[in-house]
């Protein structure tokens, strides 16, 4: 009989070309509270999902009490006495707890019983949950405690719970940690994934730190601080920062003046008090831990979401209040969103009817008397695909059938073909392959240096070393002051995402 | 071995307009299951049904009367279902645009000129209209489902339809019979052939053109294109689609209620409680059957029509219920959507199993 619950040995998992995990070791004790920690794309959901039988390594095995097994799939998970905790639910509005529960239960269900049993788990480990209130009733923390409880109910040796307290509340949080506890002290195991460094302190025995897909480290996190995680996460091998001349700046082209926005939905994140000024010339990043406001900072700014916004945007002297995405552009603004299929383009259409898309209020001659003309968008189309290396199979393809990376050098070629004065990207570089990132980011600079200005939210630390000129960190919605990227090292920004800045953050910790 | 659905890279062509096709070779196999299985030579039934309609001069006039409104709703509805606003109660729409346009010959007899033509296909366009109006308000408003809402409100059509006929607008003269008066002069539409085919023809063909333009050719055509199949995408081009949601009911609700004034004012004359057939809910078949393209929803119109005429037909020659239109058209639906599949899916047959760890991602 080993000492370990469940080992993940020599793990290595490769989608294509890209390795998500590689040569990844893990180990779990019984009873033992094990954070996994990561930048975003680090791989611990790739690892997490092979633990939980959603995916199947390419190398390597696992063992569960020192025996290799296969996790062929979840509920095969579920047998052996795996549970998780998924960062989003997968509840049904319209049914009650007890019915919610009793859905993800193998067998056929004797409800009375059931909810006495909810009630009593609930209870006794101090998450009180009403077996038979609707879940629509239920705020974000109660619905969470519905998903542990359903574990719970199949009384699981690990429990695995990917960023628990993303969505919740402080106290909401604290109430977690006490039952986390009390199941560690009953001999479960907790793998515990979290951006939180504090959290992860007060609460965790070990902690393994991935960075690219390889284990970067495996340490005790209450022997250290805050920061020194931080420098495992991010890694320490800084690369050399960007020391290029920067001219002369030009006036301020984007201001935002204490601008806020509530959350988009249970999962979003409220901007607060957000004050941001790029000038011509500059590239500006901010950088942050995904899902901390980035995309609502993104809608503010584009005019994508204009009801809520509080505070003031100005774009090359305009108050945009009022001025939707259409009207931003006019005055020179271009935007580049995240998703680039759905989002940025729209899959369905050729490439030229996607020129369209973002041009046909700006460009002279795009629409005339209410008619597309398609000839003009075509050209544009093919002038982009020449000028960014836009490889496609035939002349203007759909844009689902274009890889990640030529698909994003077409969306921000659409754009930068323009030469517009304000550029505002997010996650320029997300999914792309390095030789078509090298472009985009060449690109991104040649623009800043002729005059315009540039910002950059971006979750790629290298990334923002490597181009930008200031960089904010954005967290939980907040927005840190900018400093010159020369003044900033990698310990410091990860501090920054971990929520130092935050109004707060002090008292929070201290409790 | 077994069967998986693969997607393909970009939407097939082919496909696109051989899915129909598909569709309606299928219907005809089930339809034939259908009629032997009720003790019916297949062959002659099915002979019956979709190639007897189209044989004589006659029929092919009646055919026009009945494509004629399926045309002008289903390309209205074609419209509405690209920019995914779900219009499932044309039938309303058309009831009431057959009731707005009606009130001036009731209410005003003697105006018999020329104008009152006029005046009526616009007060029934606007009664098709204002009665989307509904759903579109909820809709924006309160993010109702447009699909249960503008159901819902067919029924409640057809009773207010039915309050009037019966009630205030009942014809004094007509011996107690639930209809209005007949209406005269220039309150019919204008006809020709042998004198069933009627004006609504005319408008459901300017309709197809003037749509076919706008789908292909304009911004509008484009923006409801985009709201359609990416929303999110329509947020960043700066298209509101809550306005999408006001153009397109009101557009296909005044297109339906055109219809019913036609119907109205063409074929009966006269108001009464059955107004149509269920054009409104054909039409919905109409505009999938014509790829939700103006150009094949008057190809589709056609079809549906053929077997509105071929349901009359059964009924005399084989002595089966005319409900069995109804089952064609619905086994038609269910063809097309499922033949849809493949536009973006190609079949492939596995050999085995292979490993599944790929597939989660």
């Amino acid at each position: 009989m080993s000492d370990f619950l469940l080992e993940a040995v020599h793990i290595t998992k490769t989608f294509g070309e890209f390795a998500a995990n590689d040569d990844v070791t893990l180990r779990l004790k019984p009873g033992e509270i094990h954070a996994l920690l990561g930048e975003n794309g680090a791989g611990k959901s790739t690892l997490v999902k092979m633990m939980y039988g959603a995916l199947q390594p390419s190398d390597g095995e696992l063992r569960w009490r020192g025996k290799p097994v296969r996790i062929a799939n979840p509920a095969a998970a579920r047998a052996l006495g795996v549970g998780m905790v998924f960062q989003h639910f997968s509840l049904f509005e319209a049914l009650t707890v007890a019915e919610n529960v009793a859905l993800a239960l193998p067998d056929a269900t004797d409800m009375a019983a059931l909810a006495t049993r909810i009630e009593q788990v609930s209870r006794g480990y101090g998450l009180p949950l009403q077996p038979h209130a609707l879940v629509a009733d239920l705020s974000v923390g109660q619905r969470q405690r519905i998903e542990i409880v359903r574990c719970l109910l199949q009384e699981p040796s690990l429990l695995i719970m990917d960023e628990p307290t993303a969505v919740l509340t402080p106290q909401e949080a604290d109430q977690l940690f006490v039952t986390l506890r009390r199941l560690a002290a009953e001999g479960c195991a907790i793998l515990y994934i979290s951006h939180r460094l504090e959290e992860v302190k007060a609460l965790c025995q070990a902690a393994t730190v991935l960075r690219r897909g390889k284990v970067v480290a495996v340490v005790d996190p209450r022997r250290e601080t805050a920061a020194s995680l931080a420098r495992h996460m991010v890694g320490v091998d800084v690369a050399d920062v960007s020391t290029r001349m920067v001219q002369a700046l030009g006036e301020a082209i984007l201001t935002l003046d204490h601008v806020s926005l509530p959350a988009d939905g249970p999962f979003g994140t409220a901007l607060r008090d957000v004050s941001l000024e790029v000038a011509g010339g500059e590239i500006v990043a901010i950088a942050g831990v995904a899902g901390n406001g980035q995309s609502e900072l993104f809608d503010a700014v584009s005019g994508e979401r204009l009801e809520g916004v509080g505070g003031s945007i100005t774009i090359a002297g305009h108050g945009c209040a009022a001025r939707g995405i259409k009207a931003r552009r006019a005055l020179g603004a271009a935007f580049v969103p995240e998703e680039r299929l759905g989002h940025g383009a729209v899959p369905d259409f050729p490439l030229s009817h996607n020129v369209i898309l973002t041009r046909f209020a700006v460009d002279d001659g795009m629409v005339q008397r209410g008619l597309v003309n398609l000839g003009l968008a075509g050209d544009v189309a093919g002038r982009v695909a020449g000028a960014f290396d836009v490889r496609t199979a035939h002349s203007d393809p759909e844009a689902r059938s274009l890889s990640g990376g030529n698909l994003q050098k077409f969306v921000i070629g659409r754009e930068l073909d323009r030469r517009p004065r304000l550029l505002v990207v997010n996650q320029p570089t997300w999914g792309v392959d390095a030789g078509a990132a090298a472009v985009i980011r060449q690109a991104l600079i040649d623009l800043a240096r002729s005059g315009s200005a540039v910002l950059v939210i971006s979750q790629d630390l290298d990334e923002i070393f490597a181009i930008a000129d200031r960089i904010a960190v954005i967290s939980r919605g907040e927005l840190s002051d900018s400093r010159p990227t020369g003044d900033l090292d990698r310990e410091a920004i990860g501090l920054l995402m971990a929520g130092a800045h935050e109004r707060g953050a002090s008292e929070r910790a201290a409790s | 071995m077994r069967l998986v659905l693969e997607r393909r890279a970009e939407r097939s062509r082919l496909m696109t307009w051989l899915s129909p096709v598909l569709a309606v070779a299928l219907t005809l196999l089930a339809g034939a299951v259908i009629f032997s299985l009720m003790g019916l030579d297949p062959a002659h039934a099915l002979y019956v049904y979709f190639l007897e309609p189209v044989l004589w001069w006659w029929s092919l006039e009646e055919l026009v009367v009945k494509a004629a409104p399926l045309v002008l709703i289903g390309v209205g509805l074609a419209v509405c279902f690209r920019a995914n606003v779900w219009n499932i109660g044309a039938e309303g729409q058309l009831t009431m645009g057959a009731l707005f346009g009606s009130a001036l010959p009731i209410l005003w007899h003697e105006f018999q000129s020329f104008p009152v033509m006029v005046l009526m296909l616009m007060m029934g366009a606007l009664g098709g209209a204002l009665y989307a109006a509904i759903p579109a308000y909820l809709r924006t408003r309160f993010g109702t489902n447009e699909i249960l809402t503008s159901l819902m409100l067919v029924y409640v059509a057809q009773l207010i339809a039915d309050w009037f006929i019966r009630g205030p607008w009942r014809d004094p003269q007509g011996f107690n019979f639930p209809k209005s008066v007949q209406f005269e002069g220039w309150q019919l539409l204008p006809t020709f052939g042998d004198g069933r085919m009627h004006l609504g023809a005319g408008l459901a063909l300017v309709a197809v053109v003037v749509l076919y333009v706008l789908m292909s050719r304009t911004l509008k055509g484009f923006e409801v294109r985009v709201v359609g199949t990416a929303p999110r995408a329509g947020t960043f081009a700066g298209f509101s689609s809550k306005r999408m949601v006001w153009f397109c009911l009101l557009l296909s609700g005044g297109l339906a209620g055109l219809a019913g004034i036609c119907e109205v004012a063409g074929p009966s004359g006269h108001l009464q409680p059955a107004i149509s057939p269920g054009y409104g809910f054909t039409a919905i078949i109409v505009a999938f059957l014509g790829r939700l393209n103006p150009a094949g929803v008057l190809v589709a119109g056609v079809m549906l029509g053929i077997s509105y005429l071929g349901g009359e037909a059964a009924q005399i020659d084989l002595g089966i219920s005319d409900k069995t239109a109804q089952v064609f058209q619905g086994i038609l639906l269910f063809f097309i959507l499922a033949c849809d599949t493949l536009i973006l899916y190609r079949i492939r047959l596995l050999r085995s199993q292979t490993a599944y760890g790929d597939a989660g991602r």
